[in-house]
C-alpha cells in the first residue's frame, strides 16, 4: 500500500512540476493562430488571427470594445471590436480570447481593427516589463501595447493652452475638467516625455487618477502602464508611486 | 334607462375621473413634458440653476471663452447660475442627451447638431421650439427686457438660422459655423509640375496624387524623399460622400426622409475613390490618422479637413501633434474642397448649434433661453470664432470693428492671426452662399454615418487586397443598410406629428374620452326620449 501511495504522490508531483513549468514558457497556439512573432511580421492591412489574454478594457461604447491584450511574448491593442455590453462584462483581465481581424497602424500605433473574437479557456496576467532604459530610444516601439514600468522619473512642468505651467493638466492643454484625461510630463536622462492617465481606462475613481492630481513639479516617481503610441510613445499610466 | 344613467353616474364617471390623472401622468412621463408657454415676466426674485453642455475642440482658449461668457452672464443675472459640462465630441453629447431624456435630466442648454435634435424630438416637447419665443417683445431677439446687447433676428445670418429648422420650425440657434477646406502643400504640387488653381477639381487632385506615388530606387517617394506619403487624406468621409453627391446633384435623401444614397452616382464615386485607395494615393482619418499630422510632416499634399481645425494645419501651425524634428517647411495654401464644377462650387456648412431643452418650470426655460441668446453676443461670437477657422453667425459680430480689425491683421503672427487659420475663415466668409446642409429627419444622423462607412469600406477593402467592383459595392450597400437600419427610415418626415408615436396610455385616454362622449350622448338622447314618453303619457 505504501508503495502505491508513494507512486501516486510521485506521479502527482511530477505532473505538477510539468504544469508549473509550462506556465513560464510560450503559449501553444491553436490551429490557424499566429505566434506573436508571426503577428509582428505580418504586413499592415493583412488579416491576422491571434490568441491572447485580456489585460485591460479601455472602453466599451456604442457596441464596441477596445482592449489591451497580451500573450507571453508580446502585446496587442484591439480597437473598437464589436461586442455587446453583456459580453464586455466577461472580458475581464486574464480572460483568454481568440481574435481575428486586420492589422492596422494609426499614427504609429499598431492595432487590430474590424476584429471578431471568441472567449477561450485559460488565464494570464502579464508582469510589468521595465522599459526605463528604452525611453527616448527607437527600441521602445518593440514594446508597443505591453504592460511596462518606468523607474526614477521626475515630474517636470506641463504648459497649458494659455502658456501657464502646471505639474499636470486635464487634457493635453488644460482644456478639460474632472473626468477627462490627466496629462503630465516626466524627465528621464535629460529628455522629457508626455504620459497620461486615460480616463476611459482608469477614471476619476481610481487611485492612479487621484494620485496624478497630487503630483508636483520635482516629484520623483515610478510608473506602470500600457505602452500606447501616438506619434511617439504615449503611455497610458495605470499606477504612479511617488517616492 | 334610469338604470343605465345610474350605472353611468355611479360607476363610469368615478372611474373616468379617477383614470384621468393616471392618463395625464402617463402623458407627462419621462418621454413628454407640457408644451412650453412663455411667461409674461422673468421672475427675478427666484434663484435658477441651469446646466450647459458645451463642446470644444480640446482647446483651452475655447473653454476659457465659455467660462468667461458664463461669468459675464451671471453678473447680469445674479439669480441665474450656469453649470457647464465640457465635451470634446458631438457623439458623446448626443449619447448622453438621449440617456438623460429617458430619465428627465437633460441639460437646459446644449451644443448640438440639427441631425441630433431630430432624434431628441422623438420625445414629446423635449426641445423648445424657438420661433415664438425668439419674437417675444421682451425676451426675444433684441428684446426690451434683455440686459445685454444681443442680435436682432435680422442680424442672425438667415442661411445658418434655416439650418436649425426642422420641418420649418426653429429648434436651435447657430452658434459657430465652419466648412471644410483643402490644405495644400504647394511646394510638393509645384515639384510635380503643377500650379495650384483657385478651385481644384476632383480630377486634378486625383491626377496629382497619382503622380506623387512615383518612387526612387531606394523605396522612398520621389517627390518628398520620405518613406511615407499619402498624397490625399480626407478627414470626414461622410462629408466627402455627401459633398460629392451634392456637387453632382445626385440623390442623398429627401426632406421627407426617403433614402436616396444607394444610386449609380454613388457607385461611380466609390469606384473612383477605391481606385486611388488601391494605389495608396488616398486614405482617410479613420484609417491613417489626422490629415494635419501627415501634412505638417511633408507626407501629404492635399489634406481635407474642417476650417475649425485650421490651427493644426500647415508648416507654421501653432498646434501640432508631431515632434518638432518631423515638421517640414513648406508653403501652405487653403482652397475649397475639390469640385466637379468649378463654376458652381458647393461645400458643406457645419459647426455647433445650440438648443434649449424644455423643463417643468417655464421660468427656468426662460433663463436658459436668455443664456442661449447671450452666446450670440458680439464678445462671445468674435472671441470663439477667432480661436479657429470658424466664422461668427451674426452680421452684428461680423460687422463689428473688433472683427474687422482681427481680419485685417491676417498673417501678422503665427498664433492669433495665423495666416492659414484666417484664410480658412475667409474661405467660408466668401462662400457662405455656396454652402449647403442635408435634410434633417429622425435617422438622418445614421444616414450620415452610413455615407462615411461606404467610403471607409471601399478604401479598407482595396488596402486589404479585395477587388472593389460593382458587386462588392452592392454588397456594401446591403451591409450598410442593415448596420445603420436605413431600411426602417424611409418616408418618415420629421414633424411635430412624427415626433413620436402616441404612448399607449395616451391612446387609452383618447379612446376613453371617445367612449365617454358616446355614452353621454346615448344617455342624453335616452333621457330626452324618456321625458317625451312621460310627457305624452
Amino acid at each position: 500500500m505504501k508503495k502505491v501511495i508513494a507512486i501516486i504522490l510521485t506521479t502527482v508531483c511530477a505532473l505538477a512540476l510539468v504544469a508549473c513549468g509550462a506556465k513560464g514558457g510560450a503559449d501553444k497556439k491553436s490551429e490557424g493562430v499566429m505566434t506573436y512573432e508571426e503577428y509582428q511580421a505580418a504586413a499592415i492591412d493583412s488579416e491576422v488571427t491571434i490568441e491572447a489574454y485580456v489585460q485591460a478594457c479601455m472602453s466599451w461604447w456604442d457596441g464596441k470594445i477596445t482592449l489591451y491584450a497580451a500573450d507571453r511574448d508580446g502585446a496587442y491593442f484591439l480597437y473598437e471590436m464589436p461586442c455587446t455590453e453583456e459580453d464586455a462584462a466577461k472580458l475581464t483581465p486574464g480572460t483568454k480570447i481568440k481574435a481575428k481581424g486586420y492589422k492596422s497602424e494609426w499614427s504609429g500605433e499598431v492595432e487590430i481593427i474590424d476584429a471578431t473574437y471568441e472567449i477561450e479557456e485559460g488565464s494570464y496576467i502579464a508582469e510589468a516589463v521595465d522599459v526605463s532604459d528604452l525611453l527616448g530610444k527607437d527600441e521602445l516601439a518593440s514594446r508597443m501595447n505591453q504592460f511596462v514600468s518606468f523607474k526614477d522619473l521626475e515630474i517636470v512642468a506641463s504648459t497649458d493652452g494659455n502658456g501657464n505651467e502646471a505639474p499636470w493638466l486635464y487634457n493635453w492643454d488644460g482644456s478639460g475638467e474632472e473626468g477627462n484625461d490627466v496629462y503630465f510630463n516626466v524627465s528621464k536622462n535629460g529628455q522629457t516625455f508626455t504620459f497620461l492617465v486615460r480616463a476611459y481606462l482608469t477614471g476619476p475613481d481610481t487611485d492612479v487618477y487621484k494620485t496624478a492630481k497630487t503630483l508636483n513639479i520635482g516629484d520623483k516617481i515610478d510608473c506602470e502602464g500600457f505602452m500606447y503610441w501616438y506619434e511617439g510613445p504615449n503611455p497610458h499610466i495605470t499606477k504612479i508611486t511617488v517616492k | 334607462m334610469r338604470r343605465i344613467t345610474l350605472i353611468f353616474a355611479k360607476y363610469l364617471i368615478p372611474v373616468f375621473v379617477l383614470a384621468c390623472p393616471v392618463f395625464l401622468t402617463a402623458c407627462h412621463g419621462s418621454k413628454g413634458l407640457p408644451e412650453f408657454v412663455m411667461p409674461e415676466e422673468f421672475d427675478e426674485s427666484r434663484q435658477y440653476e441651469i446646466t450647459f453642455w458645451a463642446k470644444n475642440d480640446t482647446n483651452k482658449i475655447q473653454t476659457d471663452i465659455y467660462k468667461r461668457a458664463i461669468s459675464e452672464f451671471e453678473k447680469l443675472y445674479p439669480n441665474i447660475t450656469v453649470n457647464m459640462r465640457l465635451y470634446t465630441d458631438y457623439g458623446r453629447i448626443y449619447n448622453d442627451v438621449i440617456t438623460n431624456i429617458s430619465t428627465g435630466t437633460t441639460p437646459n442648454v446644449c451644443i448640438t447638431y440639427p441631425d441630433h435634435i431630430a432624434t431628441y424630438m422623438k420625445g414629446i416637447n423635449i426641445v423648445v421650439p424657438l420661433d415664438e419665443i425668439s419674437c417675444d417683445e421682451k425676451y426675444g431677439f433684441g428684446g426690451s427686457a434683455l440686459k445685454f446687447d444681443g442680435p436682432k433676428k435680422e442680424e442672425i445670418i438667415e442661411k445658418f438660422m434655416n439650418e436649425c429648422r426642422l420641418s420649418g420650425t426653429l429648434y436651435a440657434l447657430p452658434f459657430m459655423r465652419s466648412t471644410e477646406a483643402l490644405y495644400i502643400n504647394e511646394d510638393l504640387v509645384k515639384a510635380l509640375g503643377y500650379e495650384v488653381p483657385d478651385i481644384l477639381t476632383w480630377d486634378f487632385v486625383w491626377e496629382v496624387s497619382e503622380k506623387a506615388m512615383k518612387k526612387n530606387a531606394d523605396g522612398t517617394f520621389a517627390v518628398n524623399g520620405q518613406k511615407v506619403l499619402i498624397p490625399f487624406i480626407y478627414k470626414s468621409t461622410d462629408n466627402m460622400m455627401i459633398s460629392q453627391l451634392r456637387q453632382k446633384d445626385a440623390p442623398y435623401s429627401t426632406e421627407e426622409g426617403d433614402i436616396g444614397i444607394f444610386n449609380e452616382t454613388t457607385t461611380g464615386l466609390l469606384l473612383e475613390t477605391a481606385k486611388h485607395a488601391g494605389t495608396g494615393a488616398f486614405s482617410t482619418f479613420k484609417i491613417s490618422s489626422y490629415p494635419g499630422n501627415f501634412l505638417n510632416a511633408g507626407q501629404c499634399i492635399f489634406a481635407a479637413d474642417s476650417t475649425a481645425g485650421a490651427t493644426w494645419m500647415g508648416a507654421d501651425a501653432p498646434l501640432s501633434d508631431i515632434a518638432e524634428d518631423n515638421k517640414k517647411s513648406f508653403t501652405t495654401i487653403v482652397r475649397p474642397i475639390p469640385q466637379f464644377d468649378v463654376n458652381d462650387p458647393k461645400m458643406i456648412s457645419q459647426g455647433p448649434s445650440v438648443c434649449v431643452f424644455n423643463k417643468e418650470d417655464p421660468q427656468e426655460v426662460l433663463a436658459a433661453w436668455m443664456f442661449t441668446q447671450f452666446l450670440l453676443t458680439n464678445d462671445v461670437q468674435n472671441a470663439y470664432a477667432e480661436t479657429e477657422g470658424y466664422v461668427p453667425v451674426t452680421t452684428k459680430a461680423r460687422n463689428s470693428d473688433d472683427y474687422k480689425e482681427y481680419l485685417s491683421l491676417a498673417g501678422t503672427d503665427n498664433n492669433e492671426h495665423y495666416g492659414v487659420k484666417m484664410d480658412a475663415s475667409k474661405l467660408l466668409l466668401e462662400n457662405t452662399d455656396n454652402t449647403f446642409t442635408t435634410a434633417v429627419f429622425s435617422g438622418s444622423a445614421s444616414l450620415r454615418d452610413a455615407a462615411g462607412a461606404l467610403v471607409e469600406n471601399v478604401v479598407k477593402a482595396e488596402r486589404r487586397g479585395t477587388k472593389v467592383d460593382e458587386s462588392f459595392i452592392e454588397k456594401t450597400y446591403d451591409d450598410v443598410r442593415s448596420l445603420y437600419k436605413l431600411d426602417q427610415l424611409g418616408g418618415k418626415p420629421m414633424s411635430k406629428e412624427a415626433a413620436g408615436k402616441l404612448p399607449a396610455a395616451s391612446k387609452a385616454l383618447l379612446i376613453s374620452l371617445a367612449v365617454a362622449w358616446i355614452l353621454i350622448a346615448v344617455v342624453y338622447f335616452y333621457g330626452r326620449m324618456a321625458k317625451r314618453k312621460d310627457f305624452k303619457s
